[in-house]
């Protein structure tokens, strides 16, 4: 090899480690605050639940087995079990319930925004990004107080003679979703938006100048042209909405749980760690794979390169 | 004579005012309009219900009974609110404070050496937080630092202090490293051609411009970690409420609106530093992608 090309070698070597060396203390830090006890997770979902919480030898299915199955107490029969599936059932419904409402009302409300004049789309832009930085507990503190029985909702409805007697959303699956269709609307609109911003308006009039009416126009150019994000945009909405923990906490009430929930329960009074572990791991995985097409829709090129 | 030319003097006719006939709109579609005004009232509905209730004079946090700062008042002077006030605020500077430091190294360290091995891995573990659920990272430091408790006997705010450091790096790290890879290298350049040593040259040149992306990156990491939930709710010991998680424990029992002041006055902790900046970042000129 030329002095050259061991040179620009050396210079590599050095680049690499002070690219190291430079982002070791963040690396740490999250080693040992978020990335490391990840892997614990993994360990205690296949050992043997302890007596008063916690986790002991040996090494056992249970914890796995325990997501989906139960066995009889008295002739050890398996049997699926239906309140675990319940769980996961409106974990799944719910998330998936909350992507479509947020983005029927999230489509109109990202065009409305990158439709306006130059000078108030960053006003606009910046009204949808105020509810998403302000805290989420405050967020579902609010829904609670507009649907509860006595709430402005239903004293509304009361008033205008609609019902007669107050309709109970609280503490509902109903709520729940209400409830995370408000919180993470900004999720798909941000992604809509960025999409509709690079789409070349002049398409429009290309499309009605070959008398297409408004709504053929919308399906068969508009929507294909953003699809990257409409994807993006379900994607991040979909993720959280399945981990979802407070929402369904404070306006589900305690029976309609999530799998968030039902973690918690894990860890808490249910006492059952390697269950509790078993279920963090599959909502992880889920969530990673969610997030891997996310990444593979949004920067193919990028994805291809590096 | 051009088509344009010849069809200006329609398009001002068409633009004059007082004539009733609207121009056909080609960006707008049917109902789009409505369907996101009523998106925006929906979305501020509830936030000014809540800011208005906080200023009700009965005990009722839906009938109202006549303006009063009581509830502020009685915020203000309840021990268990003040403490988590100032627990909240500790955590946060120095979540922020930290997290911004280590994510500045780290950005520098993943823009400025070009492309080496391992830069997408450590990229990856920098995001982490953010895709990882806040329920599974919550349950996974539970184990661990219970674990380190029962070692040690350490009972202290150190174990919030760290779990909101880690999940603040990404949040910091992204805008100074957008910052990093759009500034202008060759100033550093030329600093570098004057003979600025290294450092010289940091400290002169990449600092000064760096620093919208870090105040951008601390205010956002100070935001996100006075505003979580979950993973305190699950870090802290015995008496370490901070605001949000002793909030969280108020649901459970009768609300008053003093529950609705503590909001407002979060609400405007956290906007006020948002306001400020969308304004500051608006009155540069717009950059084009």
């Amino acid at each position: 090899m030329s002095a050259a090309g061991l040179a620009e070698q050396a210079r590599a070597a050095r680049r690499a480690r002070t690219g190291w060396l430079l982002s070791a203390p963040a690396l740490l830090v999250l080693l040992v605050g978020a990335a490391g006890p990840l892997l614990i997770v993994f360990a205690y979902s296949v050992l043997t639940r302890g007596e008063y919480g916690g986790v002991q030898l040996p090494l056992s299915g249970e914890g796995w087995f325990r997501v989906l199955f139960q066995r009889d107490i008295f002739d050890d029969t398996i049997s699926l079990n239906t309140a675990h599936l319940a769980i996961l059932w409106r974990s799944v419904w719910l998330s998936l319930a909350t992507t479509a409402i947020t983005f029927v009302l999230g489509l109109p409300t990202a065009w409305f925004i990158a439709t306006r004049p130059e000078r108030t789309r960053a006003l606009w832009l910046f009204l949808i990004t105020i509810p998403f930085w302000t805290n989420l507990l405050i967020r579902t503190f609010a829904v609670m107080e507009v649907i509860r029985n006595e709430g402005i909702l239903n004293s509304l409805l009361l008033r205008l003679g609609l019902i007669e007697r107050p309709i109970q959303i609280l503490f509902t699956d109903w709520a729940t979703l209400i409830g995370m269709a408000y919180v993470y609307l900004p999720l798909m609109v941000l992604p809509l938006y960025a999409a509709i911003d690079r789409f070349d308006m002049r398409l429009l009039e290309a499309g009605y100048d070959l008398y297409a009416s408004r709504w053929r126009v919308l399906r068969r150019v508009v929507l294909p042209l953003i699809r990257p994000g409409i994807v993006a945009g379900c994607i991040l909405v979909f993720i959280p909405s399945l981990g979802a923990y407070v929402t369904p906490r404070v306006l589900g009430g305690g029976t309609n749980m999530m799998i968030g929930n039902f973690i918690e329960l894990q860890f808490g009074q249910g006492r059952n760690w390697p269950l509790g572990a078993a279920l963090a791991v599959t909502l992880l995985v889920v969530v990673m794979g969610a997030l891997l097409l996310y990444l593979r829709v949004t920067q193919p090129a990028r994805a291809r390169d590096e | 004579m051009s088509e344009a030319a010849l069809s200006r003097p329609a398009m001002a006719a068409a633009a004059r005012p007082g004539r009733r006939v609207r121009p056909f709109s080609a960006t707008g579609l049917p109902g789009f309009t409505a369907v996101a005004v009523a998106v925006f009232l929906l979305l501020y509905l509830p936030i000014a219900a809540l800011i208005v209730y906080s200023f009700n004079a009965s005990n009722s946090i839906v009938n109202w009974g006549g303006f009063s700062l009581r509830w502020y008042e009685a915020a203000w002077n309840n021990r268990a609110v003040q403490d988590a006030a100032v627990r909240s605020l500790v955590i946060a500077t120095v979540a922020a404070l930290a997290s911004t430091a280590l994510a500045t190294l780290a950005a520098i360290g993943t823009t400025r050496q070009g492309r080496f091995r391992g830069r997408m891995a450590i990229w990856g573990t920098i995001n982490l937080p953010l895709m990882v659920p806040e329920i599974v990272t919550g349950v996974a430091l539970l184990i661990v630092f219970g674990q380190v408790r029962a070692w040690t006997g350490y009972q202290g705010l150190g174990y919030l202090m760290l779990a909101h450091t880690a999940f603040c790096i990404p949040f910091a790290y992204l805008p100074i490293r957008a910052r990093l890879e759009t500034m202008d290298r060759t100033l550093e350049t030329a600093a570098a051609d004057l003979y600025a040593s290294p450092w010289q040259a940091f400290r002169r040149v990449t600092l000064p411009l760096l620093a919208p992306g870090i105040a951008a990156g601390m205010m956002l990491a100070f935001v996100i970690s006075l505003d979580d939930v979950i993973i305190t709710e699950f870090v802290k010991s015995a008496g370490q409420d901070t605001l949000p998680t002793w909030m969280l424990g108020q649901f459970r029992r009768t609300l008053t609106p003093e529950v609705n002041a503590i909001s407002t006055a979060i609400l405007a902790l956290t906007l006020v530093p948002l306001t400020a900046f969308f304004l500051v970042t608006r009155r540069r000129p717009p950059t084009h992608r």
